[in-house]
């Protein structure tokens, strides 16, 4: 007889696996061998930029995938905490000079801690009203940036001066074997190594108890709690939980941006991330990278390439009808109305639906 | 204290706009269960037609105000048709956000036909002002508060009196009971969205009328008449009201009285007044000042 085909699983350690079948492990060589070749061979500026705002990008939509996809609560507000992330990076990053785990660890406790005080709306709250109130937060949080000159820099801004360097080792200029690295090399293991690990850290949460937990609370919390699960603990939870991924992420952001200004965390920075959780697939975790991917390197790209599009205005009173802010935001409006009603499990559940089909083939319908 | 009075009038202009767009998030919502994220886009839509009709083709301004509320009621049920009735049954999350990308469609879509230039509507108001009692009140605002009590006296007379009210009452208590008899629920969904679509084009004229003239973020107004119908609770009309008169006072007195008692709050404070106090009221009722409770069944 022919040993055991290549899916078959014999019990629940090879159910567990994250990478169990050959196929899944080759992916994942694969992936880690762009991984570290890629800044290697890619060494434009200008790619290598967008990758790392789309790295930084995925790790933030993971923190808002947990809250909205696996607990079910929508959050308008995720631009607040990011906004929290790179401030608190600024003066603890930049102005004490500590290194990156401190600062990247204080944005994320500063982030739980501002998730946690959202927690008790979330509690009493349901569906379109926590929308309105986490769509006030971002508002209040403007005005917050705008009047806190000493932590924000005020309307002007603030630079971020926050180093990413673990001792001896400094991202921003690697040297590795004789060989030195760009500042960009650098950045992009650093942010695309965060992004492993908080999918990781996500993967593995939404598959244990706590994830379960979630998704029951999301699904039905009044019966989520019949059965057992604390609703209310699992909601403060996934609130503090998803800030502190996103205050992850906007300390990562402005420390590679390097300056950062109360313009940036407004509605639409909101929206971009729950397009990008929409169009990659609500409750997936690599979904939300896909996302991120396809998403969060739009605005980038249309910069870029907004000469070759007709009828984009590229400067201030120049020729065309719409400007690149413009056609962004239309986007942005755009991918969501259509994901949703074409397509509402997003990018991954394309993805599944074909490798559904692959592995069961030729008996696949 | 005729700072005090001047201050509550310029209140309740602005409360009387709120009040119109809260109550346009009401009918929808207490028809389709819908919040509409696009009622700052489709008042902008209307604002901005209003402008077409009164300064490009010269139509007198009660006449251009007519039209830009009936063409934005008809966007608004073509939109309804088109995608909103494909998600009924859909979770809320879905549909909210199909709502804000219409809003994200829009804007730019203004934008791009009308442009970003500061533009002054036609009006027969523009900033005269009538003195009585020692106070200045100004003419628009006057029309602003007259029109909206108005429009809110029709309104409720048209839920209580006529059969097409009657039956979007129906719908919103019990659709499948309102099938049952008869009521066609496509009908009365298409006649909300209309319906909020011109009470937003109503307010967005009426704010383009005005002192600030017409800008492309004139929709910015919809996001804070939201803290309105919260406040007021979100299935009840005449909440929506109180919710707009209340959110308008709190905000104009927090201007008004910005430099002598505010000043340590930082500028433009009154911005965020509606904000802090829906977030206040709903910590104390989580389902408004009038709104009915949420029976939850596992």
């Amino acid at each position: 007889m022919a040993g055991a085909h290549r899916n078959m699983t014999r019990g629940y350690a090879d159910e567990l696996r994250l990478f169990g079948t050959p196929l899944a492990r080759f992916g994942l060589v694969a992936m880690i061998a762009v991984f570290l070749l890629l800044p290697t061979i890619l060494q434009d500026d200008f790619w290598l930029s967008v990758l790392i705002y789309v790295g930084i990008t995925a790790i933030g939509a993971l923190g808002l995938n947990l809250l909205t996809g696996y607990c079910g609560q929508i959050s308008l507000g995720h631009a607040f905490f990011i906004g929290a992330g790179a401030y608190v990076t600024a003066r603890i990053g930049g102005d004490l000079g500590l290194p990156l785990p401190v600062w990247l660890l204080a944005a994320g406790v500063v982030g739980a801690v501002l998730g946690g005080l959202i927690g008790p709306f979330a509690l009493r709250l349901r569906g379109h009203y926590l929308a309105i109130v986490t769509l006030g937060l971002i508002f209040i949080g403007e005005h917050l940036w705008r009047n806190l000159t000493p932590i924000t820099g005020g309307n002007s801004g603030t630079s971020v001066n926050a180093q990413p360097a673990i001792g001896p080792i400094d991202f921003g200029g690697l040297t590795l074997l004789g060989e030195s690295y760009s500042r960009n090399q650098g950045w992009f293991w650093l942010v695309w190594a965060l992004v492993a690990l908080v999918a990781l850290l996500a993967k593995n949460l939404v598959r244990t108890r706590p994830g379960r937990a979630l998704q029951a609370v999301r699904d039905r919390d009044q019966a989520a709690e019949v059965i057992g699960v604390r609703a209310g603990r699992y909601k403060i939870g996934a609130f503090m939980l998803s800030s502190a991924i996103a205050s992850v992420a906007g300390a990562l952001f402005g420390s590679y941006q390097q300056f950062v200004s109360p313009d940036e965390w407004n509605l639409l920075l909101s929206i971009q991330y729950i397009a990008i959780v929409i169009v990659g697939g609500l409750g997936t975790i690599f979904g939300s990278v896909l996302g991120a991917i396809f998403v969060g390197a739009l605005p980038a790209l249309i910069d870029r390439y907004s000469d070759a599009i007709p009828g984009v205005r590229t400067s201030v009173g120049g020729e065309g009808f719409v400007s690149v802010f413009a056609l962004n935001q239309a986007l942005f409006g755009l991918l969501i109305v259509l994901f949703l009603v074409l397509e509402p499990r997003g990018l991954a559940g394309i993805w599944l639906r074909i490798k559904a089909y692959f592995k069961a083939w030729p008996f696949s319908y | 204290m005729t700072t005090f009075l001047q201050n509550c009038f310029a209140g309740l202009s602005l409360g009387s706009t709120y009040a119109l767009v809260a109550l346009g998030f009401v009918v929808i919502y207490k028809s389709t269960g819908v919040i509409n994220f696009a009622q700052g886009g489709l008042l902008a839509l209307g604002a901005y037609l209003g402008y077409t009709f009164s300064n490009n083709l010269a139509v007198a301004f009660a006449v251009a105000v007519l039209l830009c509320c009936v063409s934005a009621a008809l966007v608004g049920a073509t939109f309804e048709r088109i995608v909103l009735r494909r998600m009924v049954g859909q979770p809320p999350f879905a549909v909210i956000m199909i709502t804000i990308g219409l809003l994200f469609v829009l804007e730019p879509l203004i934008t791009a036909i009308w442009g970003f230039e500061h533009k002054q509507v036609n009006n027969p108001w523009n900033i005269r002002t009538v003195e009585a009692f020692g106070l200045v009140f100004g003419v628009r605002d006057l029309w602003t508060i007259g029109l909206t009590a108005a429009v809110v006296l029709a309104f409720f007379l048209f839920f209580r009196f006529s059969s097409l009210g009657l039956a979007m009452r129906v719908t919103a208590f019990d659709p499948e009971a309102a099938l049952a008899q008869g009521i066609s629920a496509r009908r009365v969904y298409a006649v909300s969205w209309a319906i909020a679509a011109a009470l937003a084009a109503l307010a967005g004229i009426l704010m383009a009328a005005g002192p600030g003239g017409l800008t492309p973020s004139i929709g910015f107004i919809a996001l804070a008449a939201f803290p309105a119908m919260i406040l007021g609770g979100m299935d009840s009309p005449a909440g929506a009201v109180l919710g707009g008169l209340i959110i308008g006072l709190a905000e104009a007195l927090t201007r008004g009285y910005q430099d002598r008692l505010f000043s340590w709050a930082g500028d433009n404070v009154s911005v965020i007044v509606p904000y802090l106090l829906m977030i206040v009221i709903l910590l104390i009722r989580p389902y408004g000042l009038l709104g009915t409770r949420e029976v939850r069944r596992i």
